[in-house]
């Protein structure tokens, strides 16, 4: 946590080098070249099915590139030895989707794991860092709890005091607002802020939400679909005011049509308006297609 | 109301269709195809065009009709009209025409032999490949924890040993005694012919503590334990928790399999002795109610025949059936992907595999037993 500013010339947090993603012979993306600064929050943008997931399972060790590197801090996770590897994930704290909480224990077991396995503090200290850190997201007195006796927005503050359990140089997000309310997304997002506020964090958060990027991100990158790498890197605001493509341009204001003089322009109720009968069978088919994207689940 | 019907007329160059009537899908719907034939007159018809100002009501049995006719009229090289369609329709179609976001890239059905076999050897290196890693990793475990380098869950540990001992008694219990007394019955159908009642108790000795106490105690256990690991753990797998271990760099393999295995490695022994008594008890029953042996007769024989090292076999192929049970079990779990149904897959995959093992270690056992002379 004392990474600040007189870190500056220090290897870049993580760097990614002409990465290509596959599973199995299947290409997902290629030649993805990006750097993460210190201290920024960068956000993984792209398309549902684009490989934002796996890009962050690439990151945070879980999947070996086919091609290409990822540096953390200037070491190859993949080429290193079993200790320097430890050493890498010890300072790395992710947040899962679901919060992937440990079912069997308490909230505070779940907190206080890390610290057991990395610290050497007594019982009492690991009891007393694991209150804090649970009082921090605004669990206070949820200790005892299994993580099936809380609601989804406190599973994920819970599991953000895991991840921070060893205030982590680095950490990562996976869809932080998903299956959220807008409330319990928002605050999530403030707490993300605020990590990077005072502890100097560096976050990468992997998001389709439009709201919580402009809120949260310094730059984003976009994962295209088609293209199969990223086409895109900035600020949320460079990138929807001249955004580099089209599939950028749409992602960025949210719209369905390929082109300004789409036929769809009208927008989706008017393109629904077919057919004598409402309600028959060819309505609900035809409209689940036209809807916007939703925003807050994956399809 | 009127039916759904169709009239075709040519136009020139054109073959015009005119749709009528309301088009419901509880009628058949008909085919673009059968009508072109039908056409005789000379030159071919090179477009198709629509009049439909006699349709009433439709569904989507029109639209099928009118994609099906277009994707016709793509592969025949036939212009498709669709001008003169109602223009919510024509909407409609080209929405369905658009080009799908993402190609599609899934494997074609029909697969050529030489391919399947490629495949299926793949695959099954793949998974031996994943056997190996996986009982590396277990067996790096388990040597930590023979250092005391392990930091052991003893909570997992008790709930699998509670799960094993008190939680599986009664079906033990039941299976033992059933399969005690069908060998005795056995024994009565074969032994009396020869006039040799009184050895069959030979036959539920040896055959309970060498052989079927701890089978049956191991396949109770695969279906019950074994299956149990690979559903805990499949679904650990699925909510991420595994990975969550593995991003902290903290082996999921010493917090979750070694107390599992543990627990079963300790109980199976446990519970084939019990089994085998309950088993000999089942026996007895039998011999005394169907041969008129009395106790006494049927214990005297029993002593005079089995000997120790019989026992200790039939304990000694328990613990080794529990490891399997436990490590097919919790590989099965680890190794669990995709969805909720994987899960499923898991659990199943793991009972075939700890059946198939134990029988195939039964086996071995036996061989080694008469080899060196047991």
């Amino acid at each position: 946590m004392d990474s600040g500013a007189p870190e500056e010339n220090r290897a870049p947090p993580i760097e990614v080098r002409g990465l290509t993603m596959r599973y199995g012979p299947l290409v997902i993306m290629e030649d993805l070249n990006f750097q993460v600064r210190r201290g920024e929050i960068l956000v993984i943008m792209g398309g549902s099915g684009s490989g934002k997931s796996t890009l962050l399972k690439h990151l945070i060790g879980l999947k070996a590139p086919a091609e290409g590197s990822i540096l953390f801090e200037g070491q190859d996770f993949h080429q290193a030895d079993a200790r320097t590897r430890k050493g890498i994930l010890r300072r790395m704290g992710v947040l899962y989707q679901n919060g992937a909480l440990w079912s069997g224990l308490t909230l505070a077991e779940n907190v206080a794991l890390p610290l057991e396995e990395y610290t050497e503090l007594d019982a009492r200290s690991i009891g007393e860092v694991v209150s804090l850190k649970l009082s921090l997201v605004g669990l206070r007195g949820f200790e005892a709890f299994y993580p099936s006796e809380i609601s989804g927005g406190m599973r994920k503050r819970a599991a953000l005091a895991r991840a921070t359990a060893l205030d982590p140089e680095v950490l990562f997000f996976d869809e932080p607002s998903s299956g959220l309310d807008p409330i319990s997304a928002s605050r999530l997002d403030d707490l993300i802020l605020q990590l990077r506020d005072s502890f100097g964090t560096t976050i990468v958060v992997v998001s389709h939400d439009l709201e919580s990027i402009f809120k949260i991100a310094d730059r984003a990158l976009f994962l295209d679909i088609k293209e199969k790498t990223m086409t895109a890197m900035g600020t949320p605001q460079a990138l929807r005011e001249s955004p580099p493509s089209d599939e950028v341009r749409r992602f960025m204001t949210r719209t369905s049509e390929a082109g300004p003089d789409a036929r769809l322009e009208a927008g989706p109720e008017t393109g629904l308006q077919v057919g004598p009968e409402p309600g028959s069978s060819l309505d609900s088919s035809a409209s689940h297609d036209m809807k916007t994207p939703r925003r807050r689940k994956e399809p | 109301m009127t039916t759904m019907g169709l009239e075709v007329r040519r136009e020139a160059e054109a073959l015009v269709i005119e749709l009528v009537g309301d088009w419901e899908l509880s009628h058949a719907i008909p085919r673009l195809g059968p009508l072109l034939e039908n056409d005789s007159q000379a030159p071919a018809a090179e477009a198709v065009d629509f009049d439909a100002t006699g349709l009433g009501s439709w569904d989507s049995s029109l639209l099928t009709f009118l994609q099906q006719g277009m994707i016709h009229c793509e592969a025949h090289d036939l212009e498709f009209r669709s001008d003169n369609l109602p223009e919510d329709i024509a909407r409609l179609l080209e929405l369905a025409r658009a080009v799908p976001e993402k190609e599609t890239e899934r494997a074609s059905a029909a697969v050529s032999f030489p391919s399947a076999v490629g495949t299926g050897g793949l695959a099954a290196w793949d998974s031996l490949v994943a056997a190996v890693a996986f009982l590396g990793e277990a067996t790096d475990s388990f040597l930590r924890l023979f250092l005391f380098r392990l930091r052991m869950r003893w909570r997992d540990f008790w709930v699998v040993v509670q799960a094993n001992s008190s939680g599986a008694l009664p079906i033990v219990t039941l299976i033992a005694f059933l399969v005690g007394m069908i060998i005795s019955f056995l024994g009565a159908v074969v032994l009396r012919r020869f006039g040799a009642g009184y050895f069959v108790s030979y036959l539920v000795g040896y055959g309970m503590l060498r052989e079927m106490a701890s089978l049956m105690t191991g396949i109770i256990m695969a279906g019950r334990t074994g299956a149990a690991f690979a559903a805990e753990l499949g679904s650990m797998k699925i909510t991420e928790e595994i990975d969550a271990y593995r991003t902290l760099g903290i082996s999921p393999v010493d917090h979750l399999v070694v107390p599992r295995v543990l627990g079963i490695l300790v109980t199976m022994p446990l519970l084939t002795i019990y089994a085998g008594f309950i088993g000999i008890l089942g026996g007895m029953v039998v011999a005394i109610l169907v041969l008129d042996l009395t106790v006494t007769q049927f214990v005297g024989g029993l002593m005079s025949a089995v000997t120790l090292p019989d026992a200790l076999l039939g304990v000694f192929k328990g613990t080794v059936f529990g490891l399997i049970i436990g490590l097919a079990g919790c590989m099965k779990g680890m190794q669990t992907g995709g969805d909720a149904s994987a899960v499923g897959k898991a659990a199943t995959s793991a009972v075939v595999l700890g059946i198939t093992l134990i029988i195939a270690a039964n086996a071995v056992i036996d061989w080694l037993a008469v080899l060196l002379d047991v």
